[in-house]
């Protein structure tokens, strides 16, 4: 295989790796202060991404459209923390587990009344839809670079909002003292509504960036909760650092994984059988990693303080 | 004594159930509690292991459906006369229940075997995360296997034969499907009202001090989490004869959300609460669906109640109505 091809799906890896972080790092923050194991997530990915096309497809302005998906995506979470989310922290994991899922129902078949079944399109911003020469020979979609570029961005901000500021300061508090952060006179609900709300925003966040790239359509947030399930259990739940590097590794697993396998195969079966060995093992590998690094790390690789 | 009442009216009602169809001249209505039975099957199997084992498995769909494939594989061959497997020994297909079914429950039971060992080294969140993984390994397997229908499912052309009764009928499709219900029902109610159960609500509530008191916990976790499989995967096997078809939407994470939500509506830990579960979700399901083609716009709120308001489930309630 060309070494420039290589490093094609390294990237394309890598931007896959970003978009589960998004959406991976929300979760862990809510898993790992809140304790709240919320199934719902994917749902407000799917909201962004519905609102962005929405709103892109009436103002004809792709920014405008990340505003919208990002802005209904964090009050459509707060709203739900507020409403139903709230209710559920000291309860137990299943009780959880039955209420959110009751969310995504709910979430799925509104999305079906208001937008009908098809899939929306959306398309790439102008601005972004040409290609930068990487390197001599290596063309690669601008939007591409976009994605991993705000991820980037993201995952530094987030460091700095949970490390560096007094806001991150209380969050972790909050985490492992609740009683004694609420004592000293901050209002801790408010909070878990702002985390809850932040995590909801970076889901649409990933989703309106993943429309111009996959179909925008009802299911669309179950197929990504599953993999970001899986990247924060190989990273450690309710850690940041864990959702980065489970993310990039999930994302580059499978990428290369559906590249490269049908090669390796193709040397020693015949064409036929060994697409379909290929194909199922590469849909599976990331299954398989995970399930390397729970017996190797129960907890996973970085599991947070007191989780 | 509540407990005994409701269980004799859970079975007795489902035992009555075809005369619903007869009055309402409906024959679809045997198959609707048909699919009540079968799911029900399959949430008693989960309420073992979700509700005196504490274990939160979100992967249960897993068992349903290689359950469903194993009977609905070895149809197809017999069908077509063709072998399972040529090597090192010839397997052939079968259209027998008496063998499909057992090996349907075997599967699954070897299944969950090979799979406890590694998801128990795991607890709370991290073992709902792994046994979750597990299933969607498998629902990619199957729908990478184009030999038995990928994507699209396996379709049957006939239910299984079974010696002295015809299958094909509904009815007695029914009362056989109820008649495995009733077994595997006194089975886990024995079981948990052995030693078996008693470690297991030991551990659940206080796992180090089980532990030092000798008893192996993972050995037995294991061994209800097995039994827990072959269960779900006969459960699997009778709803592929039902529905003539094997689809890998069986294995999908949806499925193994129903079922948890069965358990919970009806009342973990219970045994005879998923079955009033399994009733109240498919005629849920049904009325709604008759009223308007969104209905899961308002299932979904209620889940969300259930889960907010309800600790005990359905059971729970009934209970707390008649010993007032």
């Amino acid at each position: 295989m060309p070494a420039l091809l290589f490093v094609e799906q390294v990237l394309n890896g890598l931007q896959f790796g970003v978009m589960l972080f998004l959406m991976a790092a929300g979760l862990t923050l809510v898993f790992g202060i809140m304790r709240l194991i919320n199934l719902a997530h994917g749902s407000f990915y799917m909201v962004g991404a519905c609102l962005c096309a929405l709103a892109a497809g009436a103002s004809g302005s792709f920014l405008l459209g990340l505003l919208a998906g990002l802005a209904g995506a964090a009050l459509v979470g707060a709203a739900v923390e507020f409403l139903v989310i709230r209710r559920l922290y000291d309860r137990d994991h299943l009780d959880q587990v039955l209420a959110t899922f009751g969310l995504i129902l709910f979430f799925n078949e509104l999305v079906k009344i208001l937008f009908g079944p098809r899939p929306l399109l959306l398309d790439p911003p102008a601005l972004l839809s040409g290609a930068v020469e990487l390197l001599p020979g290596l063309p690669y979609p601008a939007y591409r670079l976009a994605i991993i570029g705000v991820g980037i961005a993201v995952a530094l901000g987030l460091y700095l909002l949970i490390r560096h500021s007094r806001l991150g300061m209380i969050i972790r508090a909050g985490a492992t003292h609740r009683e004694i952060v609420a004592a000293l006179g901050v209002n801790i609900r408010l909070v878990y509504t702002l985390v809850f709300g932040l995590g909801a925003l970076l889901a649409g966040l990933a989703g309106a960036m993943i429309g111009p790239l996959l179909s925008v359509q009802i299911g669309m947030g179950e197929e990504i909760l599953i993999l970001t399930f899986v990247v924060i259990v190989i990273g450690g739940i309710g850690s940041i650092k864990g959702a980065l590097v489970g993310a990039l590794l999930v994302g580059v697993t499978d990428t290369l994984a559906r590249v490269l396998l049908p090669l390796v195969f193709g040397a020693f079966l015949e064409p036929s059988a060994a697409a379909g060995v290929a194909a199922s093992l590469a849909s599976m590998m990331i299954y398989i990693v995970m399930a390397l690094v729970l017996v190797w790390r129960p907890h996973g690789l970085f599991p947070a303080e007191g989780a | 004594m509540t407990r005994s009442l409701l269980i004799a009216a859970a079975f007795g009602l489902l035992a009555l159930s075809p005369l619903a169809a007869w009055l309402f001249d409906d024959p679809f209505l045997v198959t609707l509690f048909t699919r009540v039975v079968i799911l029900a099957l399959a949430a008693v199997a989960l309420d073992l292991v979700l509700g005196y084992g504490g274990l939160v498995s979100l992967g249960h769909a897993a068992f349903l459906g290689i359950g469903a494939y194993t009977a609905g594989i070895l149809a197809s061959h017999a069908f077509d006369g063709s072998a399972f497997m040529s090597w090192p020994f010839e397997i052939g297909g079968s259209a027998q229940a008496l063998v499909t079914w057992p090996l349907a429950m075997l599967t699954g039971g070897l299944l969950a075997a090979v799979l406890a060992p590694i998801c128990l080294r795991t607890a709370g969140v991290h073992f709902i995360m792994i046994t979750l993984a597990f299933a969607q390994m498998l629902y990619y397997f199957f729908i990478s296997l184009p030999r038995y229908g990928g994507e699209d499912g396996l379709v049957l052309f006939a239910r299984a034969e079974f010696p002295g009764l015809d299958l094909g009928d509904d009815v007695t499709f029914f009362y056989l499907c109820l008649v495995l219900l009733g077994g595997y029902f006194l089975l886990a109610r024995r079981l948990v009202a052995a030693r078996l159960g008693m470690v297991l609500r030991g551990a659940k509530q206080n796992p180090g001090r089980m532990a030092a008191l000798g008893f192996p916990l993972r050995r037995y976790q294991l061994a209800v989490y097995a039994i827990s499989g072959a269960g779900t995967a006969l459960a699997g096997a009778l709803q592929a004869e039902l529905d003539l078809f094997v689809s890998p939407t069986l294995l999908s994470w949806h499925q193994s959300g129903e079922l948890v939500v069965i358990v919970l509506l009806g009342g973990m830990g219970t045994l005879i609460g998923p079955v009033f579960g399994a009733a109240a979700l498919v005629l849920l399901e049904e009325v709604l669906g008759r009223f308007t083609e969104h209905w899961m716009f308002v299932l979904g709120p209620i889940l969300v109640l259930v889960a907010l308001f309800s600790r005990r489930g359905l059971l729970g309630w009934l209970e707390a109505r008649l010993s007032r």
